[in-house]
């Protein structure tokens, strides 16, 4: 059933391909105005260069979180899916692997080359995948309690914005702390365990409340 | 005594807590006003002025207050919220809506005396302090509460994602506390944390003193707001027909 929930949104997300080139685009074209708008400067470039990535991953995961029960929700295939036996929390973490792959993976695998155009060494760039990687995925699972909250209603992405975003601050902090602390020649470990620790959290609370949500939106 | 006189089960139906909240409110209100008379007087003419801030620390008296009114609240919504969306108690979720505006508001106050309070004792109005910012992303829950449960037509979905949204903001309250905090010492380390002065005693019985008044015209507002979206809710019931055209 996991599997499946998987494949089938990949596929899904597949035969949509611009909905998911848009997010990748946005996540390069957000990161590349930013030495446009600021100069430059190579030292300044460095110095802003871990915030700029961290809320440019931000924002675009945000504008990716409609889509992850949006679709479902409007053809019926959530409901069939909320009555389904199986564990609702397994379905939840399903589509949100799913998500993470269409969405925010292409994200992580670019991330390095804008690192590169911000003048970053390359252990930075090493330390810089390795948050996102382990950084990306608790957008995805708070973000899809947002997702749920607001299926079908007005404004839902504005809304979806004011909900989540002062839920990713922890992510941002530690993210874009452990790029920093390379940065100035620092170990980004504490960092990187802390990031870890939010996602062992997020995996085991936020399909939970995702699942509960979602049972709310869908009655 | 095995049982209260009071069956207190009883004033969980809007229908009995509609004029029970009438008839107490009142009484608070009148709290409200002699706490914050006397508070105000305290703060203003008995307790002595600070040797180092000068007459500016005087903002603490209501920022203080308003700050911690502010947290409390939040845990309160969250706790009224959880009780109506486990135990299907209307009137539960009714309060968790009506505490959060007044949640909202002492949390803005204390964020803009703390900025007044700010200019003359550090001399800029915004720093990124830990506390500061995390007060500030409060805010933005309260706010994300409110424009959840504002967007939702249907009651019970509103009252319920509500619920969602203020518990998993209460989980993450500490957790954003922390990761400010670790942020800021981290970076910059302590640069404008010096708030530990001593204080004289008048100056924490009229902090305290506030604190109450405080409390009370939360509670009096809250109980207010709670009347009218019974009102609102429950137009169509009977009682409530009966009850405004008494």
């Amino acid at each position: 059933m996991f599997a499946w929930v998987v494949w089938r949104d990949l596929i899904l997300a597949w035969r949509r391909r611009t909905d998911v080139l848009a997010t990748f685009f946005f996540f390069i074209i957000v990161v590349s105005l930013f030495p446009l708008g600021v100069g430059p400067e190579p030292q300044l470039l460095r110095t802003i260069a871990p915030g700029v990535v961290w809320v440019a991953a931000l924002l675009a995961s945000m504008l990716a979180l409609g889509r992850t029960f949006g679709n479902d929700y409007q053809d019926g295939t959530l409901e069939q899916l909320l009555l389904t036996p199986q564990p609702l929390f397994l379905i939840v973490l399903a589509k949100v692997l799913a998500q993470w792959i269409v969405s925010e993976l292409p994200l992580v695998l670019v991330a390095p080359v804008l690192g590169m155009q911000f003048g970053l060494s390359q252990n930075t760039l090493w330390i810089m995948t390795l948050s996102l990687l382990l950084g990306t995925p608790v957008l995805s699972l708070i973000g899809s309690i947002g997702a749920a909250l607001t299926l079908g209603l007005r404004a839902a992405n504005v809304l979806v914005a004011l909900l989540v975003l002062p839920l990713y601050i922890p992510v941002l902090i530690f993210g874009a702390g452990a790029i920093e602390s390379t940065v100035n020649g620092l170990e980004p470990q504490a960092y990187l365990l802390l990031l870890g620790a939010t996602l062992v959290l997020a995996l085991a609370f936020a399909p939970w409340a995702t699942s509960a949500a979602l049972r709310i939106s869908v009655e | 005594m095995s049982k209260s006189k009071i069956h207190w089960y009883k004033y969980a139906a809007p229908v009995n807590f509609y004029p029970l909240a009438g008839k107490i409110i009142p009484f608070f209100t009148g709290l409200t006003i002699i706490l914050f008379a006397i508070g105000l007087y305290m703060s203003f003419f008995v307790a002595p002025v600070d040797f180092q801030q000068g007459h500016s620390y005087r903002i603490i008296f209501i920022h203080v207050p308003a700050a911690w009114m502010g947290m409390f609240l939040y845990v309160l919504l969250a706790i009224y919220a959880g009780i109506g969306w486990a135990f299907n108690a209307r009137l539960a979720s009714m309060m968790a809506k009506a505490i959060a505006p007044t949640g909202a508001i002492f949390t803005f106050i204390s964020l803009v005396t703390g900025s007044l309070w700010g200019k003359p004792a550090w001399g800029v109005y915004w720093v990124w302090d830990a506390r500061m910012t995390s007060t500030l992303i409060l805010m933005f829950l309260y706010i994300g509460f409110i424009s959840l449960q504002s967007s939702i037509d249907d009651t019970r979905r509103a009252d319920r994602a509500g619920a969602v949204l203020a518990l998993v903001g209460v989980i993450n309250v500490p957790i954003i506390y922390f990761s400010v905090q670790w942020w800021n010492t981290l970076h910059q380390g302590a640069t404008l944390t010096a708030r530990s002065f001593k204080m004289a005693p008048s100056m924490l019985s009229a902090m305290f003193v506030l604190m109450g008044a405080c409390w009370m015209y939360a509670i009096a507002i809250v109980l207010a707001r709670v009347r009218l979206i019974i009102k609102e809710r429950e137009r169509d019931a009977p009682w409530l027909v009966e009850e405004v055209a008494a």
